[in-house]
């Protein structure tokens, strides 16, 4: 369990969640704490299938049912515990307490509504706000995200990607929850665009003093945008950390993996230094550590039992056995 | 180490079996297909033996006016009773499944074969071809399928191997349509173009790569089109195309049993029992083949 | 006969659409040695692939020329083209949907070997396939499996592999790696990396991520609006970029490391599409030092010295 702080937005205490399918049980997300204070940024950084995304939806309880089963855990968002609330209440947990921006801006955005109308929709649900105040409103909030106002009356497709996931911001943001959880939202836009979203995105950070998940796999992103990072690997927090403790002093040898494996733009190496093997399958995660096969460091204890997390300060933790052995250095 | 990653690889690692030895144990997984392969066989054994298995002169065609429209049971002759003229309603049965199946089966083979290359041309080449080959398609279309079907009787004299043209020429502008939009979905993945790239001629991506994926789309179509095949020639015949009397053919003791429904309806209840487990048969036989020809779908 | 394994001339790709015509690869210049890489950097829309495609006659020219081993390969009749393949292959963005997913990874890498009757057995082609499968690290034990059971490693892998099978000098690579994981994609570019030696491949790189093409390219062209506008050693790029959007480029990066965080260069608005295109500096719209000379001319491919060539007016 980790520390308890008395800015904290966002709880979610001993997490577990399985997809339960006919071909058997995917351990997508296993044990899991986080603590998201507030005006903080939690980077949520991992390959793909290792839980990131589900740890998301299961904060907002979007996770399909079936087969997605929420095993145990507790989270606690801004006061309420989640999974006691009824479905209507937690429809105004949504969008006014947390929303969420995905990968995908198309899919999010409805092709058949202008884009002022599904901002003024949020508006009208969660704030109560009569339609003229709500169009009003949401020209506004388009003008937050460095969109025309006028522009309110064109429907999606009219705009370009980067667009579109400004759009999705001004909808995300326009009851100003307290958290914030983007699942990658600068994956499917080009380089200068996802530069011009992420600086958007961190000036409304701070304009409306929110807290946000940042979920991505790019550990550029993380550099520039979070105060904290939790490097997860098959459903669990194998390091975390404040952004240099991760950077700088990285202590999981899977971290120190994703380091090497990374091409840099002012390194000349010839040959990159992969991870050997593949991430486990969910639905055969092995008895120990998840990383214990591929770890050049693995020995019997790590293939055997699950390492609890190992606090060098009080902020940094890994769940390695190795440094049991006070002399363990990577 | 090594050990833990081996576990970690049984998902992809499968035993080492050939890929039709991987088809079959698929296929025989699925029971729905089993059933629908073991009555087809048994449907096509009695088609084929049909002249072995009853005689046609004494059974299938011979008139017995005196014990017409016995009811089943009524006389251990006659099993399934007789129809209207006194023949043993067992053995036309027996009889018409050859020419049945043959007709419905031959039809829509002759439909499918020419709306593949039609279609498949269509879609693959696209541009002139596709319009060209499209427009007469639809102007094909634009006949009503029976006074199509009509015509070619008519002009071809009535036989059996008429009525197969007829009815496949009415469904080769639907088939093509239907190939055409699959081969449309398939070209546009990009193992298509990688094939081009490593060197395959057009013929050879048509045939290597976009009818395989296709196969699922024309097995079902070969499933649903067989039985409207059946029903197709029995309509025909009815008019006196086709099929000629005294032969015996499902659809048209149906016809001929109508008169009879009341006082006799197993007369109209055999040949449409038949036509109908011959048609679920083909479709559970159909869905079966196309899912354990997909390699993507775990049997 | 020609010094260099690739030549491109004046290559130019035009599609006709409703809306006017698109001029998706616009008078593109470049030669590619053996055994080099050349990496063709841009963001989506810029042509990038489409030029990959092109050089491969996977799309025919609308003009230039491609000259491969001293033949304009845009001139071949098509059965000389299919002969010509054998030279010149392809790795392609999605390992899935590049795989036929009917076909077992034995059927899918001896594909190109069945294309060209290499083998006269099945034996033969088998045990090539199986050389191949052990070049590129794929297991034996997989020749029977599906591509949907497998990872994107490694069904990039199979990709590899039947690119290799006909010893090709010359292989683009369209994004090979932007669909995997970081720790995947290193594998991938490694062994990307050794084939080269070992075969004295030459690869057209293809790739919006300029941190890949830094490790994997001799040489790095940048492409803006189906023009390149700046072409230099990799080395050089990086260290002396030059061109206003190579700038930008290099800034928007995100650099994993907290204490290096560059001053980004911000550029306005979003790549347009090239439809009916003026004869000025496409990128002028979105350029923050753009004067009126930009929007007056097209600027040139200038070599500014070092091999390092920039199509700027104000360079």
């Amino acid at each position: 369990m980790n520390k308890q702080y008395d800015d904290e937005v966002l709880r979610v205490e001993d997490l577990t969640v399985y997809y339960e399918t006919d071909e058997g049980i995917a351990k997508a997300v296993n044990n899991l704490d986080l603590v998201v204070r507030k005006g903080k940024t939690v980077g949520l950084v991992g390959e793909t299938g290792s839980g990131k995304t589900t740890t998301a939806l299961s904060i907002l309880r979007l996770i399909p049912d079936p087969p997605g089963v929420i095993k145990s855990g507790k989270v606690i968002l801004d006061g309420m515990d989640i999974y006691s609330l009824t479905e209507g209440e937690m429809d105004m947990v949504r969008g006014f307490h947390a929303s969420m921006i995905f990968q995908d801006p198309m899919t999010a955005l409805n092709p058949v509504m202008t884009v002022g109308d599904q901002i003024a929709e949020t508006l009208r649900i969660h704030e109560g706000l009569n339609k003229a105040d709500s169009i009003a409103k949401a020209q506004e909030m388009l003008k937050v995200v460095g969109i025309p106002p006028e522009r309110a009356k064109e429907y999606p497709h009219q705009f370009s990607g980067g667009m579109k996931q400004r759009v999705v911001i001004a909808i995300a943001l326009a009851c100003q929850p307290k958290l914030m959880i983007a699942d990658e939202p600068t994956t499917a836009l080009d380089v200068t665009i996802q530069a011009q979203v992420l600086r958007e995105m961190k000036e409304l950070r701070e304009k409306f003093d929110m807290s946000m998940i940042m979920i991505t796999h790019d550990l550029g992103i993380i550099a520039q945008m979070c105060d904290e990072v939790a490097v997860i690997y098959a459903g669990r927090i194998i390091e975390f950390g404040e952004l240099r403790e991760i950077f700088k002093d990285t202590k999981h040898p899977y971290t120190q993996g994703l380091f090497d494996s990374l091409p840099k733009i002012n390194d000349d190496r010839d040959m990159l230094q992969p991870i050997p093997g593949l991430m486990p399958d969910p639905m055969e995660l092995p008895e120990g550590c998840a990383f214990a096969p591929r770890c050049k460091y693995a020995t019997e204890k790590c293939n055997q039992v699950i390492p609890p997390k190992h606090y060098f300060t009080d902020t940094h933790y890994a769940a390695c056995w190795r440094y049991e052995d006070p002399e363990f250095k990577l | 180490m090594s050990k833990k990653n081996k576990k970690a690889e049984t998902t992809t690692g499968r035993k080492n079996i050939s890929k039709r030895q991987d088809i079959t144990r698929r296929f025989l997984r699925n029971r729905n297909s089993v059933i629908g392969l073991v009555v087809t066989a048994i449907f096509v054994f009695v088609a084929l033996f049909a002249p072995i298995l009853v005689d046609y002169d004494t059974q299938v065609i011979q008139q017995d006016i005196p014990n017409r429209l016995l009811h089943p049971g009524e006389d251990p002759d006659h099993p399934l009773g007789t129809d209207e003229l006194g023949r043993d309603v067992m053995a036309r049965l027996i009889y018409a499944a050859k020419m049945s199946l043959a007709i419905g089966a031959m039809a829509v083979i002759i439909a499918i074969a020419i709306g593949v290359v039609i279609g498949a041309s269509a879609g693959y080449f696209g541009g002139r071809v596709d319009t060209i080959l499209m427009r007469i398609m639809e102007v094909l279309d634009g006949v009503p399928s029976f006074l199509m079907a009509l015509t070619i009787c008519a002009s071809l004299g009535a036989s059996v191997y008429t009525l197969m043209i007829a009815i496949a020429v009415g469904s080769i502008a639907a088939q093509s349509r239907i190939v055409r939009s699959a081969v449309l979905t398939v070209k546009n993945n990009e193992y298509v173009e990688a094939a081009k790239a490593m060197g395959a001629s057009d013929m050879q991506i048509i045939f290597y790569h976009i009818i395989p994926n296709c196969v699922g789309t024309i097995i079902v179509q070969f499933s649903v089109k067989i039985a409207g095949g059946i029903l197709h020639a029995s309509s025909l015949s009815f008019l006196g195309l086709g099929v000629q009397p005294p032969d015996p053919e499902w659809g048209a003791m149906l016809s001929g049993g109508r008169a009879y429904m009341l006082d006799n309806p197993t007369l109209t209840l055999f040949p449409g029992l038949c036509i109908m487990v011959v048609i679920l048969a083909f479709n559970m036989l159909g869905d079966g083949l196309r899912d354990s020809l997909d390699p993507r779908l775990k049997g | 006969m020609s010094e260099h394994l690739l030549e491109v001339n004046h290559l130019k790709k035009y599609f006709k659409t409703g809306k006017g015509t698109v001029q998706a690869v616009d008078d593109i210049s470049f030669t590619l040695d053996a055994g080099k890489t050349l990496g063709l950097v841009g963001e989506s829309g810029c042509g990038k692939s489409t030029t990959g495609r092109t050089i491969l006659r996977l799309l025919e020219p609308t003009d230039g020329q491609v000259i491969f081993e001293g033949k304009d390969i845009a001139k071949l009749k098509p059965a000389e083209m299919r002969r010509m393949r054998q030279e010149m292959q392809m790795i392609f963005q999605d390992p899935f949907s590049s795989l036929n997913p009917r076909k077992t990874v034995e059927e899918l890498i001896g594909e190109p070997l069945k294309w060209f009757k290499v083998h006269k057995t099945k034996a033969e082609q088998k045990e090539h396939v199986a050389k191949l499968m052990d070049i590129v690290g794929l297991a034996p034990r997989l020749a029977n499996v599906y591509p949907h059971e497998l990872d994107g490693g490694r069904r990039q892998r199979i990709g590899i592999a039947r690119a290799l099978a006909l010893d090709p000098k010359l292989i683009v690579c369209d994004e090979p790696v932007s669909a995997l994981d970081v720790s995947i994609q290193a594998q991938v570019l490694n062994l990307l990396k050794e084939l080269q030696k070992e075969y004295n491949i030459a690869y057209i790189f293809i790739t919006h991520d300029l941190s890949v093409v830094n490790h994997i390219s001799d040489d790095i062209a940048v492409m803006y609006l189906g023009q390149i506008v700046e072409k230099a050693p990799s080395k050089e790029l990086f260290t002396n970029p030059t061109h206003p959007y190579t700038k930008a480029l290099l800034s928007a990066i995100p650099i994993p490391d907290p204490d290096l965080q560059v001053e980004q260069i911000p550029l306005k608005g979003e790549i347009s599409s090239p439809i009916n295109m003026k004869r000025d500096c496409h990128f002028a719209a979105r350029c923050p030092y753009a004067t009126e000379v930009c929007l007056a001319s097209t600027p040139e491919l200038v070599d500014r010295g070092n091999e390092h060539f920039v199509a700027c007016h104000l360079f």
